[in-house]
């Protein structure tokens, strides 16, 4: 048997050459062909030659710098249930908490593939709405912790006057405020912070809403939380936990 | 173990390559929030199947998690990139006409590393059909063996090959297609 290599075997071998995946026998004999023949030589240094540039050039993407905390936020979610067995736990929470959890860990669970409802149907839109924001990293139209100097900002850009309110004290910090969409229409978006988590609260006018009952969702380890006073609808998005949101809620509440 | 330690064993086992994951999952979605959003699932799926998980490769065995569920959400999303094609580029099929012998007009890879051209690089390798751009990222970029990759993209070690052969060909080829740059700077 003729050890030797011809071209069109040594054109089959050369990636494999390039990426030292041959075994020692076969990488021998490419070796041997290509000193021996100028024109596979250049194709094994241009496959190598543009193996190094690809390394060198091409895009390597980071994972923005929150995925990771809400992956662990998600994944703490999804190991929950297992805690049902501990019901003082459960006590402790509260009811109104403790349903709210549930609800948050079994639409957690169930990601994409549930069917969004008609009310989840804005929940999602503010949750994406949130993101976007996030992504672009445009949080704030006008950013600052006054409430006298970020109210007056939304005249006569808005057919209403958002309530903002100063939960500073509260660890719920404001942070600004920008101009966001809805179903196609411009709505007040209010940003606040807890810790390092922005928050961003959704308001607009619907006359026809009346009082409706708290509705909340939770997507892609993001929370959201609606719920409507005299006709104005609210939406707490965040990826802070379902408790600390609802808690955010109730002080918004109570100011109102 | 109860529940929290899992939770902690994953995440201290999954979290370090949670940038190879985004990075694959960004080049086969080529979107950000797709990438994000495909990441979170390939996590949370990842954690469920943790107790299946036996080996001591964590990476290849992440990866091929987000491998799948990108692909279940190109399906979903954009079918038409994944079927048209599969058709198109069937594994087995003759090469072409060999192209090593032919002269080359222009030098792709001399090219390559020219700032004003890595876009237009970057732009060639999200053009690439699917199936040859996850071969090429694999490979070049997250730097496994053709037998992890073959574990990855669930085909034999000899498609891994003629897939990245083909891949790179496909990438020379579009480089090579492009006016030079006196055409594209204007007189
Ligand atoms: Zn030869």
């Amino acid at each position: 048997m003729n050890p030797g290599m011809d071209c069109k075997e040594a054109e089959e071998a050369v990636h494999g050459y390039v990426d030292g995946e041959l075994d020692r026998a076969a990488a021998a004999r490419v070796d041997a062909h290509i000193r021996g023949c100028a024109q596979c030589r250049r194709l094994y240094e241009r496959e190598r030659q543009m193996s190094a540039s690809l390394r060198q050039a091409a895009e390597r993407f980071t994972a923005p710098a929150d995925l990771g905390q809400r992956i662990g936020a998600a994944l703490e979610m999804a190991a929950k249930p297992a805690s049902r067995e501990h019901a003082v736990s459960w006590r402790q929470l509260g009811l109104a908490a403790s349903f709210l959890l549930v609800a948050v860990i079994s639409s957690a669970l169930t990601f994409r593939f549930s069917v969004p409802g008609e009310t989840d149907r804005q929940g999602e839109e503010v949750i994406s709405g949130h993101v976007r924001a996030l992504v672009a990293n445009h949080m704030t139209d006008v950013a600052s912790s006054d409430q006298h100097t970020v109210k007056p900002w939304f005249n006569g850009k808005l057919d209403l006057s958002p309530p903002v309110v100063d939960l500073a004290r509260e660890e719920f910090p404001l942070v600004g405020g920008r101009l966001d969409y809805v179903d196609g229409h411009p709505v007040a978006a209010l940003v606040y912070r807890h810790r390092q988590h922005p928050i961003t609260l959704y308001v607009w006018v619907d006359g026809s809403a009346g009082d409706g009952a708290a509705r909340h969702l939770s997507r892609r380890g993001y929370n959201a939380l609606g719920w409507t006073l005299k006709g104005t609808v609210f939406w707490a998005v965040s990826d802070i936990n379902a408790e600390d949101l609802q808690r955010f809620a109730e002080l918004l509440k109570s100011q109102a | 173990m109860s529940e929290q330690d899992r939770v902690k064993r994953f995440e201290r086992l999954a979290l370090p390559h949670l940038n190879d994951a985004y990075n694959l999952a960004r080049w086969l979605t080529r979107d950000a929030q797709d990438a994000d959003d495909v990441v979170q699932e390939a996590y949370l799926r990842a954690f469920r199947y943790f107790d299946g998980f036996k080996g001591d490769k964590a990476r290849p065995w992440l990866l091929s998690i987000v491998r799948r569920v990108a692909y279940d959400w190109l399906e979903r999303n954009r079918p038409s990139t994944v079927v048209r094609l599969d058709e198109a580029f069937r594994d087995g099929e003759p090469e072409p006409a060999s192209s090593s012998a032919a002269v080359q007009p222009l030098d792709p890879e001399a090219h390559l590393l020219r700032a004003t051209e890595l876009r237009e690089l970057n732009q060639a390798i999200a053009d690439l059909p699917t199936q040859f751009r996850e071969i090429l990222v694999l490979r070049e970029l997250h730097e496994l063996s053709y037998k992890d990759i073959a574990d990855i993209a669930a085909i034999p070690i000899g498609t891994v090959m003629s897939r990245l052969a083909r891949a790179r060909r496909l990438l020379k080829e579009a480089l090579t297609r492009r006016p030079p740059r006196e055409a594209i700077n204007g007189a």
